[in-house]
């Protein structure tokens, strides 16, 4: 029984945003790379999958450059997952292309049980690749995900939706699930789950095997632009009441927004 | 030009986010819509031009789930071929679209903020608000585009199409939606929201977040909340601003206690106007305020709530 975890790796939310002389990139020099946190609830719950069902097998799956993204495969594998697929490419993806590659990957690794994916990704933040992923593998699947109940060939999946309400979907598997925060807790990699990681497989293959050419890409984002300054702070003194008095008068007649 | 638009409907009438798209669409030499749910036949759209409306309120379609609605919209744009597709950028339509994008092939963008079609342009956010960029699709691919709500303008049309009404069903999807819980709460969700109030951890303790409320009740306000607060369990993660909670942009945003973490700001800094109350003028939140009201929360939340409360006579 394959399980399979998708995850990207993508700045730090520590990250102050440069834009690079291109434009249509980020300055990349001193950003520190984590694993995008949406893709920790998913590896976390396909580790839990896997301590309920011994038998299951759980690959972690990323499409990145392979001299920086090896280390988000290891960091998995180090939580748990038992081994890893490096898909290599160093161009700028939209999330189509990247559910190809994946698509590819995994019809030619085995037949999935699961597929596990964040919600977003914190950096391009499309909310499609996971939806996309399963179309393609004519898999359904379910997002933003915050709880999963396993009942042999069917699951029963909550998620949270615009406005507070809670739906619940059954669905057959193989399934997707795309995972939002408080799906589980994400544990931290024990010091000896990083030593057996590194004895762990992990395959790489190249973009290219697996049909990849850089016209397949559709989308393409350009002219990145920082927000623009916002004027200074218009400071409100005085005693409390008159602060509040002072704020609704501005709020209405120089805002102009209540 | 053939644009289709999937349009949410609220008591019988689209959304606003519904309007800003027939909005954007405007120009274009032919307008289709759908919507499903009950009620979805009964929508007035001949003054935006549109002329033929695609709708299905029974069967699999009288609830909100994707795979129903990604069925139903594969065979509208089977028979229809527009060359643009757009729906509201929420989480039923990243389900759905997401999916088509790939029966069509398409060229797929979600959270988009700006919008023009004739010449094509499209921006959207990146790296949660911290940069915005430019979104450029293939030449030839259908353009699937979800816009975020109130990003663009609504300018209302007076044109007298008659839709050709089209009923619409499908077979019954193998992913079923068993459960709808709505939330008792009558606000707008956050991502819609025109005024949201946040509230952070100088409030000390869960039950001094009522203080927030207090605020937002009276100006019909959606409440927010900042990462640390959600961690100490004192409202749900849907409460969430920020980089791994919700992207919001209202018109006015007050930030109560909270100290602006940079994974906050990437969250609310594109507000129109931004209210900070802090009692530590070093706070980052100051640098992305338009007004600043330094002091205590405990005393000045109170205060304003009273202001607030005036101003609804
Ligand atoms: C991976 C990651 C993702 C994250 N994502 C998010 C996110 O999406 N959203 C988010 O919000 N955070 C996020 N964070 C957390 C973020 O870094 C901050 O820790 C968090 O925003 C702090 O919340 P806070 O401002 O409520 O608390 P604090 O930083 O503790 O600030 C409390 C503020 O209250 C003020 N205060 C205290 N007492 C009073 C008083 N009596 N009157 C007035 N003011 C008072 C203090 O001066 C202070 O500025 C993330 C962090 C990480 C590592
Ligand atoms: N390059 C990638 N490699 C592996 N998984 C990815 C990649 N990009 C996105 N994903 C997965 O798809 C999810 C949604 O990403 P996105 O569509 O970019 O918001 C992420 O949380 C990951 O689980």
């Amino acid at each position: 029984m394959r399980v399979y975890i998708c995850l990207k790796q993508v700045p730090d939310t520590e990250t102050r945003v440069k834009v690079a002389a291109s434009g249509s990139q980020l300055d990349e020099t001193g950003i520190k790379w984590v694993i995008n946190p949406y893709d920790e609830f998913a590896i976390e719950e396909a580790i839990k999958f896997k301590e309920a069902n011994p038998q299951a097998t759980v690959t972690a799956v990323t499409v990145g450059p392979k001299a920086r993204v090896n280390q988000a495969l290891l960091t998995a594998m180090a939580m748990g997952a038992d081994d890893s697929l490096l898909i290599d490419c160093s161009d700028a993806l939209d999330p189509l292309t990247t559910a190809k590659l994946l698509a590819a990957a995994i019809k030619k690794e085995g037949e999935p049980h699961l597929i596990y994916t964040g919600k977003l990704s914190i950096d391009g933040s499309f909310s499609a690749t996971g939806p996309m992923l399963a179309e393609l593998l004519k898999i359904p699947h379910v997002s933003v995900v915050s709880a999963i109940q396993y009942n042999g060939t069917t699951l029963s999946v909550q998620r949270e939706v615009e406005g507070g309400t809670t739906e619940t979907y059954s669905a057959p598997t193989p399934a997707l699930i795309a995972a939002n925060k408080g799906l589980n807790k994400p544990r931290f990699a024990s010091l000896p789950g990083i030593m057996k990681a590194k004895k762990k497989p992990m395959k790489e293959i190249p973009a290219t095997e697996l049909g990849f050419n850089p016209g397949m890409v559709k989308v393409q984002l350009t002219q990145y632009e920082l927000p623009k300054d916002r004027p200074a702070c218009k400071m409100i003194p005085g005693e409390p009441q008159q602060q509040a008095k002072e704020l609704v008068r501005l709020l209405r007649e120089e805002a102009k927004v209540l | 030009m053939k644009v289709l638009i999937l349009v949410d409907a609220i008591n019988g009438q689209p959304k606003n986010t519904s309007l800003e798209l027939l909005t954007a669409a405007a120009g274009a030499s032919e307008i289709i819509t759908a919507s499903f749910g009950p009620g979805s036949s009964q929508l007035s759209l001949g003054s935006w031009g549109v002329t033929k409306h695609y709708h299905g309120e029974a069967g699999a379609l009288a609830k909100h789930n994707p795979a129903a609605y990604l069925e139903a919209l594969f065979k509208i744009v089977e028979s229809e071929k527009p060359a643009v597709i757009l729906a509201n950028s929420n989480t039923l339509n990243k389900d759905v679209f997401a999916r088509l994008a790939v029966r069509l092939d398409a060229a797929f963008a979600s959270d988009v903020t700006e919008l023009q079609l004739q010449p094509f342009k499209a921006r959207r956010p990146l790296y949660s608000g911290k940069c915005t960029a430019t979104v450029t699709m293939a030449d030839g691919a259908t353009k699937i585009l979800l816009v975020r709500s109130n990003q663009l303008p609504v300018v209302v049309q007076n044109k007298s199409t008659t839709p050709q009404l089209i009923a619409t069903d499908v077979a019954t999807p193998t992913m079923e939606l068993t459960n709808v819980a709505k939330s008792t709460s009558t606000a707008l969700d956050l991502t819609e929201a025109n005024i949201i109030v946040s509230g952070g951890r100088g409030l000390k303790e869960a039950d001094n977040f009522k203080l927030i409320t207090a605020m937002a009740e009276p100006l019909g306000a959606t409440v927010g909340a900042s990462r640390a607060v959600v961690d100490l369990g004192w409202v749900p993660h849907s409460m969430q601003v920020g980089q791994t909670g919700k992207t919001v942009a209202p018109s006015l945003y007050i930030a109560a206690a909270i100290s602006g973490a940079i994974q906050h700001l990437a969250g609310m800094s594109s507000s129109k106007v931004i209210v900070a109350i802090n009692s530590d003028e070093k706070a980052p939140i100051f640098q992305k305020a338009t007004y600043g009201l330094v002091g205590d929360v405990f005393q000045i939340a109170p205060a304003l709530a009273e202001e607030f409360k005036a101003l609804q006579k």
